[in-house]
């Protein structure tokens, strides 16, 4: 695994409201400092996050992918979270056979009151991903895909 | 059971009876201790104050010689030593500074050998054996002395609680001995003082014998020779401190536990004491 | 095409030092399908908003994105400024570029960028937005209070006089909370029960109130204006209907040597008993644990000595629904007892103190009536040593924060032994006084001058006992950091003020958010002090920090006032962020096949079978329906759906695909 300090990975982070973008919020309000790469796509649960969003990234050019939201037992509706860790850990496995490289997908709790832990994590995945390098393997079957017509229109 | 045994220099020296009552316990309880290869200095007194690479360079030449031999544990009975390795254990947990130390020392380093003290070896491998092996219990009212190098800073070393340790104190009891509640436990004995400020170290260590001998400690029991030098081999400047003089014997834990065990006042190095251990 | 004004707010500085806004607008003016991009330094002011609603007008504009703050700041006020523009309010979103990018970066070409790719998302978002309706519910016109203290009671009294019920929980036999324990208050030395016993009693007597003492909250579902409370009612063990207060049984009940709660554990109390003589209600409850009867079987002395018959050895705990519209809790704090100080003797010694146990001791109604006597001999002590910021203020001991009430109540005890002792001399070891307040200041030097309270600055490194005394070891750092030795009596801690026990667990169950400290978290530091993230639960007093008195009943109006507010409408408006089923012309109908994978997601039963049927009645195929009043809109339904047939509006598959899409399709 060799780093590569000239390449900035591109990561979309997907957050619930009530936790991670409340606690990226308190990030911003304490005026920690994190990497510019990550940007937030906001949603009210992580249990309403479609894998297939993930996905979808990689194929557009995504290099990695956070999903945070509430710690157990925190969520906003009860159980979202768990039913979104649960979906995580059948997903993995199967992305896992599929052949992705899930070390790309960061999935984590970050509660309203956790601002540096965002930044944390926030610096963390950027590191990860850059020693990763770019997620090209994934483009490339995604463009084949899209040429050959297997794309979703088809 | 084999465990690895870094001496350091305070048991080849000055305190050759807590090498000689260790290397005694740990025989009467089948532990057999092997010795690192060409150890050397921990660095504990004036390293760690003067240059952080050589502070860290010399423990983690000890734990990359015991690496070497294959130790996977390793016990340090010194206090001082103790402190040093685990620290540096904990420091070079940093990347930067585990390549800076290995790229000095020239030889691996993983950080993977287990540091324990006296008191971790005893409990782990001899509680049951002591229990087992006890000819002659311990029946005296002793004070625990644990001072400070052996249980602080508590972030790193993780062992027992930090303003009222206890591990001594449960092995006291565990060879028939009883143990007093007392305030003295774990404040200073001056040792930083020992060569520059004799006076301070007088002063302070005279407060700890004067508690323990107030509340009625027929010895002190410590685990660390510095603690045992000062207020064993400056008793003669501690009385002077002190409105009733104290005669009360300053032994190691291990010391303890052999005469339970039935070892021989020789054997545990008793007769080298200042202080005349009559127990 | 879309006509997309897009409005980027410098937020004064905030935002333009690290973000170069001009660029953004630029940028954001060539997009395809943005009519109208403009920069100004106050978005969210006046002038601010009226450019949009200008803009909204000139140019037709059918979405806006505001690039300013977190939208959980601005996003209502510039979606009303939109609506007043006449443009659907869900037809505007907000861009978070100071939260999210300009305050967590640093100058530079990056960060720019960062805040075009932020906008860009939002814009692509809007381009699917769709016009959305609000949904009006209806308010259940009653209030649940959690916990009976001064916060509790202060909020109960407010909403009951505006005219609406209330519901008051308390989870002790009495409600009165740790202000009834105190002795005298800061500044004014009132006696602390004459002025809350009176309110107590108003409590129990106000026609709009309905108390239950021994009793717990179970769970809470619902949303605002329409929660459920299931209240577990703790068997009392006695007939308060029949009870009538006489206090035969406490006296004849042979258990005597309970620690009591109320005089936190320096005096003692009976098996069955009232906390204290003002409790209201003033009837007795049995302690199970510690009843002869409920031990072994045998003893029922209270059952003999009761002339109404009011013991009930069988009752059970039961549990009761209220419905209410709104929560205030108010379930106040705790603090750290002396065993958690190891170098204060791991309250082994028994004349060392908390700050609430000598409160008691300097009660009228305390176990020495008043007189300060050392716990260990009853002796009066003469010397007297009290050592603020007891764990707070300490990061090591994992209590970063100031108790804040330390400051003052440590003077007032200082104050209070030097009157009642006069030939005592007091010590103070403190790391800074924190008297911020009315009169607050004056109070402190009024002890230390008048009353020649002996102020020390520095710390206790350890107290031990020797000979009966308790040796204090200090230090003096105003006097060139000289070691100070005290042979004191007695020794008081200000101990750390810390989240009540079960706050974590109460949290959990009504969903609001705590701090790491197990605080319950307000909506906003400044400007939502007693809203939580949830809408409909305010909070007041000390279970969101520790605060004093006064504080806290402000707090507690405060809350009230959002309730009384909240009361004031018949029906309440919803964001319509709810999940729909998608509805097509026959023969389709719907892509829904009826699988209902989203009623197992669903924690709010919201999801419903429908029956479509044919002209002729004939049932066509089953489908699932969103019930509206009931979905709160997570959206794990839609995670679930396996055709894609429910969505949720507001965050539709549509739109969060138009969000990523624009980030890399470059």
């Amino acid at each position: 695994m060799s780093s590569n300090t000239d390449f900035e990975p591109k990561i979309i982070a997907f957050v619930c409201n009530w936790c991670t973008y409340a606690g990226a919020d308190l990030t911003g309000t304490s005026r920690l400092k994190y990497a510019t790469n990550v940007k937030i796509v906001r949603f009210p649960c992580t249990g309403r996050i479609d894998f297939l969003l993930l996905l979808k990234s990689f194929a557009q050019g995504a290099d990695g992918v956070i999903v945070s939201g509430c710690h157990p037992n925190d969520c906003h509706y009860t159980s979202g979270n768990f039913h979104a860790r649960r979906r995580w850990i059948a997903f993995r496995s199967v992305l896992d056979l599929m052949g992705v490289d899930i070390r790309r997908i960061q999935y984590s709790w970050v509660s309203a009151a956790e601002g540096s832990k965002w930044a944390d994590l926030v610096n963390n995945t950027v590191a990860d991903i850059r020693a990763l390098g770019p997620y090209a393997e994934y483009q490339k079957v995604a463009d084949y895909l899209e040429k050959e017509g297997y794309n979703e229109e088809a | 059971m084999k465990i690895g045994f870094y001496p350091g220099c305070s048991l080849t020296g000055s305190s050759r009876e807590y090498n000689e009552s260790v290397v005694a316990v740990a025989k009467a309880l089948d532990i057999e201790l092997i010795e690192i290869n060409d150890w050397n200095c921990c660095g504990a007194t004036a390293a760690h104050a003067m240059n952080e690479e050589l502070s860290l360079s010399l423990p983690a030449r000890i734990m990359a010689m015991a690496e070497k031999q294959g130790l996977t544990e390793v016990v340090v009975p010194c206090a001082a030593c103790y402190n040093r390795l685990k620290v540096t254990q904990h420091e070079l947990e940093d990347d930067t500074k585990r390549s800076r130390v290995i790229d000095i020392l020239k030889m691996p380093y993983q950080g993977s050998s287990r540091i324990i003290n006296v008191l971790q070896l005893l409990e782990m491998y001899g509680a049951e054996n002591i229990k087992a092996k006890i000819t002659r219990p311990f029946a005296h009212k002793v004070a625990c002395y644990y001072g400070c190098l052996l249980v602080r800073p508590h972030s790193i070393l993780k062992f027992d609680r930090v303003e009222d340790p206890q591990s001594m104190d449960t092995m006291i009891k565990m060879v028939g001995g009883t143990t007093l509640d007392w305030a003295f436990k774990t404040e200073c004995c001056g040792a930083g003082f020992s060569v520059s400020r004799t006076d301070l170290v007088a002063k302070l260590s005279g407060n700890i014998l004067k508690d323990a001998a107030d509340r009625g400690a027929e010895a002190l029991i410590v685990a660390c020779p510095m603690c045992q030098s000062n207020l064993d081999m400056r008793r003669g400047a501690i009385n002077k401190t002190l409105e009733t003089p104290s005669d009360i014997p300053v032994i190691y834990i291990t010391q303890a536990i052999g005469l339970a065990l039935g070892l021989s006042a020789q054997e545990l190095g008793l007769k080298r004491h200042f202080v005349t251990v009559e127990l | 095409m879309s006509k997309i004004g897009v409005f980027i707010c410098h937020c004064g500085e905030n935002i333009s030092a690290t973000v170069d806004v001009e660029r953004v607008a630029r940028e954001i003016g060539g997009m395809e399908g943005v009519a109208h991009a403009i920069d100004y330094k106050y978005m969210c002011s006046d002038p601010g908003q009226t450019f949009i609603k200008e803009a909204v007008k000139k140019y037709g504009l059918d979405g806006v994105v505001v690039g300013a703050c977190s939208p959980r700041m601005h996003e209502p006020t510039f979606r009303r400024a939109c609506a007043e523009a006449g443009l659907n309010p869900y037809l505007c979103e907000m861009a978070n570029l100071r939260e999210h990018c300009s305050w967590v970066h640093e100058k530079s070409e990056e960060t720019t960028e960062k805040a075009i790719d932020l906008v860009k998302m939002l814009v692509e978002k809007v381009k699917k937005n769709k016009p959305l309706d609000s949904i009006k519910v209806p308010v259940t016109k009653k209030a649940l209070v959690i916990g009976g203290g001064i916060a509790g009671i202060q909020a109960s009294l407010d909403i009951a006089n505006t005219g609406h019920k209330v519901i008051l929980v308390e989870r002790d036999p009495s409600i009165g909370g740790h202000m009834s324990q105190l002795s005298e208050t800061f500044p004014t030395l009132d006696c602390s029960q004459c002025i809350l016993t009176p309110r107590m009693v108003e409590v129990a007597q106000h026609p709009n109130i309905k108390l239950y003492t021994y009793a717990e909250l179970e769970s809470l579902e619902g949303f605002i204006g329409n929660f459920k409370a299931k209240i577990r009612l703790k068997a009392k063990s006695v007939n308060y209907s029949t009870c009538t207060g006489c206090g035969a049984c406490i006296q004849k009940c042979p258990v005597k040597k309970i620690p009591s709660e109320f005089n936190a554990g320096l005096g003692t109390r009976t098996a069955i008993y009232v906390p204290f003589p003002q409790a209201v209600p003033n009837k007795p409850v049995i302690d199970r644990v510690n009843c002869n009867y409920y031990k072994r079987g045998a003893c029922k002395i209270c059952e003999k000595t009761c002339q109404v018959g009011s013991i009930e050895w069988d009752k059970e705990d039961e549990i009761i629904t209220e419905e209410v519209g709104a929560v205030v809790l108010a379930t106040g704090f705790d603090v750290k007892g002396t065993d958690f100080f190891p170098e204060y003797g791991y309250g082994q010694y028994k004349d060392v103190l908390t700050g609430l146990q000598f409160e008691r001791l300097a009660s009228a109604s305390g176990p020495t009536f008043g007189e300060i006597r050392r716990p260990s001999d009853g002796a009066v002590p003469k010397k007297i040593v009290f050592i603020a910021c007891a764990g707070s203020r300490d990061p090591a001991k994992g209590i970063p924060y100031c108790s804040k009430i330390c400051c003052m109540y440590t003077a007032k005890h200082a104050m209070l032994y030097q009157h009642k002792v006069h030939d005592g001399e007091s010590t103070v070891f403190y790391m800074d006084i924190r008297a911020g307040g009315k009169n607050y200041e004056e109070f402190v030097r009024r002890a230390i001058e008048e009353d020649t309270v002996n102020y020390v600055r520095g710390r206790v490194a350890r107290v031990y006992e020797k000979n009966g005394k308790l040796i204090v070891k200090g230090v003096d750092t105003l006097l060139g950091g000289e070691q100070v030795e005290i042979e004191a009596d007695m020794v008081v801690l200000a101990t750390a003020g810390v989240a009540n026990c079960g706050s974590e667990q109460l949290a959990q169950k009504l969903h609001v958010s705590y701090d790491p400290y197990h605080f319950f978290a307000e909506a906003h530091p400044k400007l939502k002090p007693v809203e939580t993230n949830t809408a409909g639960i305010y909070l007041a007093g000390a279970c969101q920090a520790p605060k004093d008195i006064p504080e806290t009943v402000g707090m507690a109006s405060g809350a009230a006032v959002k309730v009384a507010a909240l009361f004031s409408n018949d029906e309440l408006v919803r964001e319509p962020v709810v999940a729909v089923v998608n509805r097509l012309a026959p023969p389709l109908y719907s892509t829904c096949v009826g699988c209902f994978m989203c009623e197992t997601a669903c924690p709010y039963n919201a999801i419903e079978h429908e029956e479509i049927k044919g002209r002729d009645g004939s049932l066509i195929r089953n489908s699932a329906r969103v019930n509206q009043g009931l979905c709160q809109g997570c959206g794990t339904c839609v995670a679930f759906c396996r055709s894609k047939s429910i969505d949720i509006q507001g965050y539709t598959n549509e739109q969060v695909y138009a969000e990523v899409m624009s980030l890399l399709n470059d």
